[in-house]
């Protein structure tokens, strides 16, 4: 059944897109596994801090962590509770990996994600520009992107935190952008007639009062890291990913109850902590009437 | 040459819209507001509008929404740019002023005071009023100094560390004026400072800025859409319409001669007797006996045909004396009693007395009214016809009794637009 009307463009599209990815590799390769291995260095320190850390110590901090955020004792007990759940599944190693991993794709997400969420907020052209990327990293399937990442970087936690945050950062940029739009317009109006200086309101102003809206991308974020988990221990991110693709892979059902659970337990976790940072940050808004 | 003005606004003309390049000849050529909106799509905001501010008085702009008030007073200070026209500012232009010029001649010229406050809302009160120094650069604790004195000016030691959300309105536009001044700027520009506080508190704050005025003499530009407002501050006052200016005077100027039928329209509600000060409206003294001769004081009035003399010694107001009083003491030849002796004191009015003031005490009296200064020296009289003249609004021409019409359809806009809000 040939028909006419449809040129074919897919496999000229084909052809060229492995052609670059093979030009990359050949031209670019060295520079692409310098980058790979910087980012590895700062991953595998951290990984290695996380999972050598005696358990308790862990424990201790994510109390620590759950009380200097939110000040309430109950929410403290229950948040060691859960992580202790977590090495009572078995997966404490894992779950170590996993969260190593997942901090270094929301501290990425966040160096790009928040500048760029500031100058979609200043600019309506530079806005409407990245408004379809942001569509396109959102919904195109992971695997995409996951098989030439994996060409340029290889199999592993680079090509895994790469997909993490194409997945994971626009909500932030969202969140940042729309933040910074709803800051009261006499405010910034006022800091003008100041004389401040557009670093100064940015600084002074706009990134404080928005900063409800950038925790809320920022929760948003770790939570959609998290669950990009799974996919990424499809090339070899390891962590609690790979319980689930290993309870997969061999018809397990019980193995992957078990690593779904832990990743819920980790996302209540991340979840609790940074929303009642981000309540505790605009206090002011609450007190008095 | 003579003294320079503060703030010299020349031909100013504002049209919003992308197209305003193109849209301003036709402004120009005289081209209104509708029509320009219909044909261009450019929205004129002022047109050729100049202002001259003198040092240290208060200075009104008062519209009614949408005439344009709020577009010029953000030309002062640049935060919205002039499509043509000039703003001298001690006589240097500010439309040439570089970014980084503009930010310093913000930071040290003049400060703002906004409608809706424009506060921090997650910084503590001394945190806002020393705003303007920590642009500036001004170290941590001479800036809170600075800024304490400003809080205990405007009457709120003790909420130094409270949010703003936790105070009034009144308190936090008080707050927005300690930051204003803390700046210890030459030019205070207050965009509808206090309409958004209700009628009790606003009156405080408007005492309380006249009360300020009176020790910093600043230059203050106050925009308001309330005509008592502008009458109970300004030194002087523009009324604005349309992005034109309507008239430009002294409140007693506003109100006694009114150059055209939107103001005429404007001030006929207003309560006259509240507003004006006797000042305004006494006469100069007909008959001032300045010497004890008491003979000649009564030649002198019947010759004038004046029933009543003030008497004046040694430049200070004695007492009155009527006719029949003198005819008596001058048949009377056993009476020792000097004119002094005759003068009733009977009571007074002061200059500053508003005629709402006034007015008992010159319905009471059978005679015109002294009044005196702050020495006690006479310097008019008020007598009851010419209070009741003034106090009696404009009698209306043809053309005026269309007008109050189309103002109270504006005002009915107005009020709709507060309901929706």
């Amino acid at each position: 059944m040939d028909s006419d009307i449809f040129p074919n463009i897919g496999k000229p599209i084909k052809n060229a897109t492995n052609e670059f990815v093979d030009y990359l590799v050949i031209n670019f390769g060295d520079g692409f596994e310098a980058f790979s291995n910087s980012l590895l260095f700062f991953l595998v320190k951290l990984e290695r801090l996380l999972r050598s850390a005696d358990p308790l110590i862990i424990l201790l901090c994510v109390g620590l962590l759950t009380f200097a955020a939110s000040r309430r004792l109950t929410l403290t007990a229950g948040m060691v509770g859960a992580m202790w759940f977590i090495g009572a599944l078995g997966l404490w190693q894992q779950a170590m990996q996993t969260i190593a991993i997942m901090l270094v794709a929301v501290a990425i997400s966040i160096i790009i994600g928040i500048p760029l969420g500031i100058s979609a907020a200043r600019s309506e052209r530079f806005r409407a520009l990245l408004s379809p990327v942001l569509d396109l990293m959102q919904t195109i399937p992971s695997f995409v992107y996951l098989i030439p990442a994996a060409m340029l970087f290889g199999l592993g936690k680079v090509p895994a935190i790469l997909a993490t945050v194409i997945y994971a950062a626009p909500p932030l940029i969202r969140l940042t952008d729309l933040g910074i739009r709803m800051v009261d317009g006499e405010v910034v109006e006022a800091s003008r007639a100041f004389g401040a200086t557009r670093w100064q309101i940015l600084k002074g102003v706009q990134i404080p009062l928005a900063m409800p809206s950038i925790m809320q991308g920022i929760n948003q974020t770790m939570m959609m890291a998290l669950a990009m988990v799974v996919i990424a221990s499809m090339i070899g991110a390891r962590g609690v990913g790979e319980t689930v693709l290993l309870g997969l892979q061999r018809n397990d059902s019980g193995q992957g109850l078990v690593g779904g659970i832990a990743i819920v337990i980790l996302a209540i976790l991340f979840d609790r902590i940074t929303q009642s940072a981000g309540q505790r940050m605009q206090a002011y808004r609450n007190i008095g009437g | 040459m003579g003294t320079m003005a503060k703030i010299e606004v020349k031909n100013i003309t504002k049209i919003f819209g992308s197209n305003a390049a193109q849209a301003l000849p036709k402004v120009e050529a005289g081209m209104g507001k509708e029509e320009l909106l219909a044909e261009t799509g450019a929205i004129l905001g002022l047109k050729d509008v100049s202002l001259t501010i003198e040092e240290g008085e208060i200075f009104v702009i008062m519209g009614l929404s949408g005439s344009g008030k709020s577009t010029l007073i953000r030309h002062f200070n640049r935060l919205i740019d002039p499509t043509a026209g000039q703003i001298l500012v001690d006589g240097n232009d500010v439309m040439k002023l570089s970014n980084k010029e503009l930010e310093q001649f913000r930071r040290q010229k003049m400060s703002m005071v906004f409608q809706r406050f424009g506060l921090l809302p997650h910084r503590t009160v001394i945190q806002n009023v020393a705003y303007g120094l920590e642009i500036q650069g001004v170290a941590k604790t001479e800036r809170e100094t600075t800024a304490m004195e400003w809080i205990e000016a405007v009457g709120l030691n003790g909420f130094e560390n409270k949010y703003p959300s936790q105070l009034s309105g009144g308190m936090q536009q008080r707050v927005g004026l300690a930051r204003a001044l803390a700046n210890n700027p030459d030019i205070l520009l207050m965009d509808e400072a206090f309409s958004a506080l209700d009628p009790l508190i606003r009156s405080q704050m408007q005492d309380q800025l006249v009360e300020l005025q009176e020790k910093l003499h600043k230059t203050i530009v106050f925009i308001t859409h309330d005509l008592d407002e502008a009458l109970r501050i300004g030194d002087k006052i523009a009324i604005l319409k349309d992005g034109v200016i309507s008239q430009v005077g002294t409140p007693a100027e506003i109100l006694l001669e009114p150059e055209d039928d939107y103001v005429r329209a404007f001030v006929r509600d207003v309560n006259r007797a509240r507003v004006l000060t006797v000042d305004t409206v006494m006469q100069p003294p007909a008959m001032r006996i300045t010497h004890d001769n008491i003979e000649r004081a009564l030649s002198e009035m019947v010759r004038r045909g004046e029933e009543y003399g003030y008497v004046i010694h040694n430049k200070e107001y004695r007492g009155y004396v009527t006719q029949e009083v003198l005819e008596e003491a001058v048949e009377d030849k056993s009476s020792s009693a000097t004119i002094y002796d005759l003068a009733v004191e009977g009571n007074s009015v002061t200059l500053e007395d508003t005629l709402e003031e006034a007015l008992p005490v010159t319905l009471e009296a059978d005679h015109p009214v002294p009044v005196l200064d702050e020495s006690g020296a006479l310097k008019g009289i008020l007598s009851q016809e010419e209070v009741g003249q003034i106090l009696v609004p404009p009698s209306e021409d043809d053309e005026a009794e269309s007008k109050p019409v189309s103002l109270k359809v504006i005002d009915k806009e107005e009020e709709t637009l507060k309901a929706a809000s």
